[in-house]
């Protein structure tokens, strides 16, 4: 058994559906565009589709990625990867694309499991350009950082320091500055915006963009999809 | 035109379920604004999930839309988080297609469907910076229009609103938007709202409450008439479409983006209904049965299925299972060529065993619960609401779920009906033993929920005039079924709060005295009130108190027959002696056969308005024996029809005493 695995992107008004929706978005998606899903088996089947990692609602995305279960028939004589994509890309409400398609198999690992780290976009304010790279250069030098946080109601202080692979600055505004900053996903993910409240309560997060989902190989930063294979991202490696 | 979407990006994450107010539906219509047409902004004052799927709201959605002369978008009741951060904010009111405040609207059109959303309206024109009440506005302010079913008794709102229109939206709201397109095309100067409410008010269905002048003696409404001869209709009828094939709405359903109530494509395949339950008011004013042709209703299957990907379709009205040749339309739509499985839902489903047999074939893609209604708890008490179905009907029913895989069942009552007895209230919790006995034939564990609402007299129904039961004497009933459920293993009870059952019943025959009522509990901070966690009661009777009105003269007294009702101005069809002959008959335990098999009992909505029933089949459905005359004269039940003039006699008086 073999999974299309699909790169798409949640951009503009639509940031602000859950990740629930986006779920019951793709179940309507693959239906009209005719794919023929495999279904689980039980009294209420559903379609085996599987997801990588949550994108927190309002956060916008160029790389969410979605593994579609087909029978072996669909990758058969005539499977056309473009015309599957236009189909699919078709088939989306405004704000969704279809960025890449690639073939992965079952046996291989699932996408939580396969990623690593994600490479975030972030805009800030209520910051200076001096400051923010004061509050940057402590972070990137120290050897430790605490958060406290919160899972099923229970309290807990983990050391996220070497989940904090890169932040550079991008852009310098008047009122703060963009960053990209790739942040390690395991053991659990750390969103951009937990640490920067963590080194700065006062400054402000405007916008929020996932650009990658990587998986890491020694120096090698790899696009979980097994087409297109990627360079390193150009970020430098710092842990 | 001016969008306020990059304000509200600034926050919406902060919101407790942004995706209520972002739109993009699929199905949205990019409106197409023009100084020369009319603008609307179609309202459901509730929250998105609970509004969106309004079919009602999505047929006249696309009909103003496709007109040239008019253009509309939506929007909703903002939750409350949500209000309040738009009043911290200075943000208005405003549409979900492009973020549109309400105040560059020219008409604020509500669908009002139930009583407890009224604040909600209050608080929507607030937002707009609209003024409350019709008096205080002016020519630049919008037009404020209800819809809906409430507007058969639109008197507790009436001066909120600059008029109502009756029946079915689908023309009328056409020959509004010609009407108002005209007059705004005059010069700013000459542009007189009077003039416009009185070239409104000459639309059949259109009713004009400012025209109206209302009188009070000592705590009853003794008239209302036009203020002027002729500026108004004495009565206003509702307005009622004959042919439904002529109205394939909504051609583009909407689908939205996030998760809301009946998440499913909905083909409505017929409306009305003359099954002539008597506590049902959607089954009075929506008469005559208009049914869709079936080659239509496929094609809309067809169509809806693929442009939406969705995998269940509900075939809706008011008792699918009654559509002339139902079998074959559910035999096509189950046959479809689709890549998935498709399920199939019936609203409303009849009582038999036929229906279970259907709802079986029909649920491929997945099996939602099975719900049946027979209402009251004898078969005494079931003749006195009309609503026809034998013990056996009920008990075929459920052994023919339970036999099909079916582990649980729902049945769904009312308590604080017309000469109900404590015997007819625990004969519900009888129904529900029977129901488990007979489950446990194919089962282990099997489960019955029962679910009980309090009865709420409505207007242009035979129950108009019964005094409903008081808080209290609901309760009683209430604690009643609780204890006699409390011994029965898997029977689940469930009851709708009987304090909000209060609220529904003044609001429900109330007159223009509560406008003030409403006004209050609005700016007590009383909105949702239809929901829980929000509904206060103590708002409600406050409101009440200070108004100097008692809930006894609303709600808990029996009208008499020569009483002025609030919406005798009003009209659905029906003959007042007609409803008041079927009171009667209720009265003596009779029940009233569905004349679309039987002959015509003149109830006046086919007749008054030159229409007739639009039915493919004069035969009536398989297996349903219940009130098709077939079988009706059941349990040793002699039919004979009494007239009976005069004050009804033996009525069960509920707690209050006039």
């Amino acid at each position: 058994m073999r999974c299309l695995r699909v790169r798409y992107t949640k951009l503009g008004k639509i940031r602000f559906i859950g990740h629930r929706d986006v779920a019951r978005i793709w179940e309507r998606t693959l239906r009209k565009a005719n794919i023929p899903v495999l279904y689980s088996q039980g009294f209420s089947p559903h379609p085996r589709i599987s997801f990588g990692l949550a994108l927190p609602t309002g956060f916008q995305s160029e790389a969410e990625y979605l593994d579609i279960y087909l029978g072996e028939d669909f990758f058969l004589d005539g499977f056309d990867s473009r015309s599957i994509q236009e189909n699919i890309d078709n088939s989306l409400p405004t704000g969704m694309n279809v960025l890449a398609v690639g073939i992965i198999s079952t046996s291989e690992d699932s996408l939580q499991e396969t990623v690593d780290a994600c490479v975030w976009e972030v805009r800030v304010s209520d910051i200076s350009v001096e400051e923010f790279k004061k509050i940057r250069k402590k972070l990137l030098s120290s050897k430790s950082l605490n958060l406290q946080r919160e899972r099923k109601g229970k309290i807990s202080i983990e050391d996220v320091r070497s989940q904090v692979h890169s932040m550079e600055i991008t852009e310098e505004h008047v009122d703060g500055v963009t960053i990209l900053t790739e942040l390690g996903t395991k053991p659990r993910v750390l969103r951009p915006t937990d640490l920067l409240k963590r080194i700065n309560s006062e400054l402000r997060t405007i916008s929020v963009l996932r650009k990658e989902q990587l998986t890491l190989q020694g120096n090698q930063r790899i696009e979980p999809l097994s087409i297109g294979l990627y360079p390193a991202a150009p970020a430098e490696v710092l842990a | 035109m001016s969008s306020l979407w990059s304000e509200l990006e600034q926050f919406l994450d902060e919101i407790e379920k942004p995706a209520r107010y972002i739109g993009g539906e699929d199905g949205m219509i990019d409106p197409e604004h023009s100084l020369e047409k009319a603008s609307w902004l179609l309202i459901y004052p509730d929250t998105y999930e609970i509004g969106l799927p309004n079919q009602g709201l999505q047929i006249l959605y696309e009909i103003l839309n496709e007109r040239d002369d008019s253009v509309a978008e939506r929007s909703y009741a903002p939750w409350v988080d949500m209000s309040r951060e738009m009043r911290k904010r200075e943000i208005p009111f405003f549409s979900v297609d492009t973020h549109r405040p309400a105040g560059e609207f020219d008409i604020l059109a509500f669908n009002l469907s139930a009583e407890l959303v009224y604040t909600n309206l209050l608080e929507c024109l607030d937002l707009s910076d609209v003024p409350l009440y019709s008096k205080d506005r002016n020519v630049r302010d919008p037009l404020v229009i209800a819809g809906g079913h409430c507007t058969y008794n639109p008197e507790p709102f009436a001066d909120f609103i600059d008029l109502a229109v009756l029946g079915d939206g689908e023309e009328v709201v056409g020959e509004i938007s010609e009407i108002f397109s005209q007059w705004k095309s005059k010069d700013e100067n000459e542009l007189d709202r009077k003039e416009l409410l009185l070239d409104l008010a000459g639309l059949p269905g259109v009713y004009v409450p400012s025209l109206y002048e209302v009188t009070f003696s000592k705590e009853r409404l003794v008239s209302i008439s036009p203020k002027l001869e002729k500026s108004a209709a004495r009565v206003v009828e509702k307005r009622t479409i004959s042919d439904l094939e002529s109205w394939p709405y909504p051609k583009n359903q909407l689908v939205p983006l996030t998760e809301v109530v009946h998440d499913r494509l909905n083909v409505e395949i017929f409306r009305g209904c003359t099954r002539g339950c008597r506590f049902c008011q959607a089954g009075m004013i929506t008469r005559p049965v208009r049914e869709r042709p079936q080659e239509q209703i496929i094609s809309m299957v067809e169509k809806g299925l693929k442009r939406t990907g969705y995998d269940e379709v509900s075939l809706t009205s008011l008792s699918s299972a009654d559509f002339s040749g139902i079998e074959n339309v559910i035999s096509e739509v189950m046959t479809q060529d689709t890549c998935s499985p498709v399920s199939l839902s019936l609203p409303s489903l009849r009582v038999d065993a036929f229906t279970v047999d259907t709802a079986s074939q029909m649920q491929q893609a997945r099996r939602t619960g099975l719900t049946f209604a027979p209402e009251a708890g004898t078969w005494r008490l079931r003749q006195v609401i009309n609503k026809l179905i034998s013990n056996d009907d009920l008990f075929a029913a459920v052994e023919s779920a339970y036999s099909q895989g079916w582990r649980r069942v729902k049945l769904y009552f009312l308590i604080g009906l017309p000469t109900e007895t404590d015997e007819d209230t625990l004969g519900i919790v009888e129904l529900a033993e029977k129901t488990l006995e007979i489950g446990r034939k194919y089962h282990k564990n099997p489960s019955v929920t029962v679910s009980v609402g309090g009865f709420v007299p409505k207007p242009f129904t035979p129950f108009q005039w019964f005094g409903q039961n008081t808080e209290q004497e609901l309760l009683r009933k209430i604690y009643l079924l609780r204890d006699a459920a409390k011994k029965i293993r898997g029977l689940k009870l469930k009851w709708h709060d009987s304090r909000a059952t209060v609220v529904e019943g003044i609001l429900s025959r109330g007159d223009r005295r509560l406008a003030p009522v409403l006004e209050r509990v609005w700016r007590e901070g009383g909105v949702f009130q239809e929901w829980s966690e929000h509904f206060n009661i103590d708002l409600w009777e406050n409101a009440m108190k200070e108004e100097g009105l008692r809930i006894e003269d609303f709600s808990y007294r029996h009208r008499d027959e020569d009483e002025v009702l609030p919406w005798d101005h009003l009209a659905a069809g029906l003959h007042k002696d007609f409803l008041w002959q079927d009171w009667r008959d209720a009265l003596n335990n009779l029940g009233l056969e569905d004349c679309r098999w039987t002959p015509c009992y003149d109830c006046g909505a086919c007749t008054g308005y030159g229409i007739e029933h639009v039915v493919a089949s004069a035969v009536p459905p398989a297996g349903g024996s219940q009130g098709t005359g077939i079988g009706s004269l059941q349990e040793n039940e002699i039919k004979v029809s009494i007239s009976q003039t005069g004050p009804p006699k033996n009525l069960q008086t509920s707690g209050v005493n006039e």
